[in-house]
């Protein structure tokens, strides 16, 4: 049994189908890599997953569990952390009282008066952004906001990751240190499911990777086979040419602007 | 029958009149995210405007009509939207809210200072005709509007499907950014819109005025029935606006006729819009949340616990000085200052740590009146069983929009307050009908403070107690946590909060506060009536708190004292009464975007105060310099920066990357 498994899931808003029938799983102890072009229903399902939107049709189960209709602060109190496309820090507070207040928020509102034993410096130097820990939050570079995003599930100890683009505004070094950081996570028997645009740090890092195309889950296997996927590579490239085989590694270019009315409903 | 008939049209004409106002507000909260408070003052005073035009200058009727409907309102409309509310729509609610109802406040205020209180009337349209419709009279006027009704859809319908500029309009709905991309103009959508909307805020209320007669505020509230009808089709479609609008109308006038004008259901007649406003929020499917919005505003900064009992004790000795020395009557003015001023500390926990706005936290306070003077125990546990009492109703206020978000919550807060001033407040059961209770002054531990003087120092201590709780709340967990939550909620769900229960205790707790502000208030004055907690009066309590600065405790005592000072200022000038209302509202605009309002200006004062003075004090009194401000108390000072209109958030500078060496990140 997986950690994860998206089974069925269609995601409607009005004519626009998001997500059209998605099934995928992430297992504990690996990291899973959910990457396609843009638009193809990547956050959505992550959206989905973690309980932001409400799946039109399909199921959620984690951990044993089906958890399609439980509400956010659920999953994540069954061990579901995530972090998000576009930044959710808590941009007033400093970026160590980013990390307390997932501390707090994890001990509950009656650990609230037990004295905190949480070593939120360690978690810090563990993501490696302890030299901004007294800098606002909403003053840090987009990378290291990243990296307190992630500080910050950490603070619950989740079973399973879910990351949204990770990487965006890390550079070479820090993606590579990056990439270490993930395989000791999945070491310590925690499951990782990424969305990343970064070909080089996926074919790396991921022991699996689900690609999504409008919606649909057009090809599932390790690196090498994704590599290998002429689905994949029109999906991506819009053509498909085994000869070509400098290009498949390249990023996709961002030609389109992510059209946020179909990611984020809410607006 | 025929009486059935003729309420039905009477309802229908209401209704037409509702549906074009309702139709503006959808058609500038929907192209700029921007609800607008003040859509109904904006209407009142274009009916004002109209009343000038053609009565008091006498122009003919169609020109003046022309006019309003053409230059003036379009042209306010246009200016409002360039620049007051522009780029609201992608701030926090709270902004927004706050910057519309200081509109609100500033258009009241300023039709009384241009048009003073007097008789006006103006004519229907075509006050002699009429039409005979199976043996009931419907006037000319009547059918003018519900003709004009169809008019204004059709037309609307035009502009939003034919047109090139309509559809941009639509696009606009989704995503202005890309429609910029594409070559669109979101800015001159926006504008349109608002100039669009504005008109049939003006046409609405010229066809109103008739009938309800010119008043600044009945013409104002009549916003509250657009609100319900346009909350009836989500802020979004048309047509459920406009059946909103009618069936509202109707509801309203079969009310009129036939729910008993006597007991205990007569009250229902005036507030059928809030109810139907609040249920239709109930009702209305869970709000999606956002994600990626603008985040972190500039807080004021914390002031160390020493610094704080310091000032406590000096506004204590304030307060001891002034009791021991000033008349009765000036000593009952400075009481009302400590109630207003903890009625803000109420908003300080709710706006500003937490980025909810409330539009009736007077009524909580007379809530906590009413419970008072009811339980008729004059000592603390009396006061605290009114606080929680308050607290519990401000909770089941928030309970049935626990699903939604910001603007909801505010919206069915006014609605809560129309309803308790018109109906619960004058009920036999509370306050009655005009009228008021008694309650007598608290005693402390056996004592009876009799002495007005006495009474109002324990005020002003309750309020320095409030003020410290607060600080001590902000400083730890609970306090990170608000603001983490104000900050952006989903983050916080991810990790594990239920943000719902939560909201309904901070709602709880600002209430409670408010409540106990209330029965301090009954104890002062000894008699107690619905009127001194009309649901109007929270508004100018809101705007003041924000202009203030609803950050920090500071600006709850500064804004307590000002509110105190307004209707003093008002008496001793009557001329310039409405002026000062306007200012008021027009400065809450201008302050809105900046939480911390003008406290900041006293703190920089402090700070600048500090550097010149201090270092010399500190060698010269060696007592203040033993105690220094302890070093990591969890704030972060920064300078401030006003977010402007328009402004992204400030991209994050690579700057402290390159100041301090990013450390590679250690793998374990």
């Amino acid at each position: 049994m997986s950690l994860l498994e998206v089974d069925g899931v269609v995601v409607q808003f009005g004519g626009v189908i998001a997500v059209n029938g998605a099934g995928f799983t992430a297992e504990a102890g690996r990291v899973t890599g959910l990457i396609g072009p843009n638009g193809a229903g990547k956050t959505t399902c992550f959206n989905v997953i973690s309980g932001l939107q409400k799946p039109t049709r399909g199921t959620i189960r984690f951990d044993g569990r089906t958890v399609t209709g439980a509400p956010v602060h659920r999953r994540s109190k069954r061990g579901m952390g995530r972090t998000f496309q576009r930044l959710e820090a808590f941009g007033s507070l400093s970026v160590r009282d980013n990390v307390r207040v997932a501390f707090d928020i994890d001990r509950g509102i009656t650990g609230l008066l037990r004295p905190a034993a949480a070593n939120v410096d360690a978690l810090l130097e563990r993501v490696g952004i302890s030299a901004y820990a007294p800098d606002r939050a909403d003053a840090i570079p987009t990378g290291t906001a990243r990296l307190l995003e992630l500080a910050r599930c950490l603070a619950a100890d989740p079973k399973l990751l879910l990351l949204d683009e990770p990487s965006s505004g890390l550079d070479e070094s820090e993606t590579d240190a990056f990439g270490d950081l993930l395989r000791g996570l999945a070491a310590e028997g925690r499951g990782i499911l990424m969305v990343e645009h970064d070909m080089d740090l996926v074919m790396t890092v991921c022991d699996e990777i689900h690609v999504l195309d409008f919606g649909e889950v057009i090809a599932s296997g390790a690196p090498a086979d994704i590599r290998a996927n002429p689905r994949v590579q029109e999906a991506y490239l819009g053509y498909s040419d085994p000869a070509d085989e400098t290009r498949h590694d390249l990023p996709p270019v961002d030609l389109t602007a992510e059209f946020p009315a179909v990611q984020e409903p809410g607006r | 029958m025929s009486s059935l008939l003729s309420f039905t049209i009477l309802g229908l004409f209401t209704g037409a009149a509702y549906a074009i106002a309702a139709s503006g507000l959808v058609l500038t909260y929907t192209t700029t995210r921007v609800f607008n408070i003040a859509h109904g003052a904006f209407g009142m005073v274009m009916a004002f405007t109209f009343w000038d035009f053609s009565q008091r200058q006498g122009m003919p009727v169609w020109l003046a009509l022309f006019l309003v409907l053409g230059v003036v309102a379009p042209g306010t409309g246009w200016f409002i939207q360039r620049f007051v509310t522009r780029g609201l729509g992608e701030g926090p609610v709270s902004v927004a809210l706050v910057v519309t109802v200081g509109l609100f406040v500033g258009c009241i205020g300023m039709a009384q200072q241009i048009w003073p209180p007097a008789a006006r009337t103006v004519p229907p349209f075509f006050p002699a005709s009429g039409l005979e419709v199976a043996g009931t009279y419907v006037t000319a006027h009547q059918i003018v509007t519900i003709v004009l009704s169809a008019v204004v859809a059709l037309l609307l319908y035009l502009l939003l499907n034919r047109t090139r500029i309509g559809t941009a309009m639509r696009a606009s709905v989704d995503n202005p950014e890309l429609l910029r991309l594409f070559g669109g103009k979101p800015e001159q959508v926006a504008s349109l819109s608002w100039a669009v909307g504005t008109s049939l805020a003006a046409l609405a209320g010229i066809l109103l005025v008739p009938i309800i007669g010119l008043d600044y505020y009945a013409l104002t509230l009549l916003v509250i029935n657009a609100y319900a009808a346009a909350m009836l089709g989500g802020l979004k479609s048309l047509p459920l606006t406009f059946a909103g609008a009618m069936g509202l109308g109707i509801m309203q006038s079969f009310a009129v006729a036939y729910l008993p004008s006597q007991g205990a259901l007569a009250n229902i007649r005036a507030v059928v819009p809030a109810l139907f406003l609040f249920s239709v929020i109930v009702l209305m499917p869970q709000a999606q949340l956002r994600i990626g919005q603008v985040k972190g505003i500039v807080s004021a900064p914390l002031p160390s616990t020493s610094k704080a009992l310091g000032w406590g004790a000096a506004l204590l000795v304030v307060a001891a000085l002034l009791g021991s020395s000033m008349s009765e009557a000036n000593l009952l003015l400075v009481g009302t200052a400590a109630t207003y001023a903890m009625v803000m500390l109420s908003l300080v926990l709710l706006t500003g740590y937490g980025g909810h706005v409330s539009l009736a936290q007077l009524t909580f306070a007379g809530v906590g009146a009413l419970a008072y003077a009811k339980l008729d125990q004059p000592n603390l546990y009396g006061l605290l069983l009114s606080a929680l009492i308050a607290g519990a109703v401000g909770a089941l206020v928030a309970l049935p929009v626990l699903r939604l978000t910001g603007l909801y919550l505010a919206l069915s807060t006014l609605a809560f307050g129309v309803l308790m001033d018109k109906m619960i407040f004058q009920a036999d059961y509370a306050f009655g009908y005009n009228g008021t209770l008694k309650a007598q002054r608290l005693s402390l531990l056996g004592t009876s403070i009799d002495s007005t003087g006495a009474y109002v120092v324990v005020m002003v201590a309750f309020f320095v107690l409030m003020g410290l709780a607060l600080l001590l709340l902000r400083r730890g967990a609970l306090g990170r946590l608000l603001i983490a939550m104000r900050d952006s909620p989903q983050a916080c769900g991810t990790l594990g909060l239920d943000l719902r229960w939560f909201r309904v205790g901070l709602f709880g707790a600002s209430a409670a506060m408010a409540g106990l502000a209330g029965g301090l208030f009954a104890g002062l004055r000894g008699t107690v009536g619905g009127a001194d907690f009309q649901f109007f009066n929270s508004l100018p309590l809101l705007l003041l708190a924000v202009v203030f600065g609803v950050t920090s405790v500071t600006g709850a005592a500064l804004g307590g004292v000002g509110l105190m000072l307004l209707p003093v200022l008002q008496s001793s000038n009557p001329s310039a009464a409405g002026a000062i209302f306007a200012v008021i509202g027009f400065g809450a605009v201008a302050l809105g975007r900046d939480p911390n309002g003008l406290s900041n200006l006293v703190f920089s004062l402090g700070r600048r105060l500090d550097r010149r003075f201090g270092t010399d004090l500190r060698r010269r009194l060696p007592l203040v310099a033993a105690r220094r401000a302890p070093g990591d108390d969890g704030s972060v000072e920064v300078p401030l920066h006003r977010l402007k209109a328009g402004d992204a958030p400030a991209p994050p500078e690579p700057g402290p990357a390159t100041a301090k060496e990013v450390p590679a990140h250690v793998a374990p």
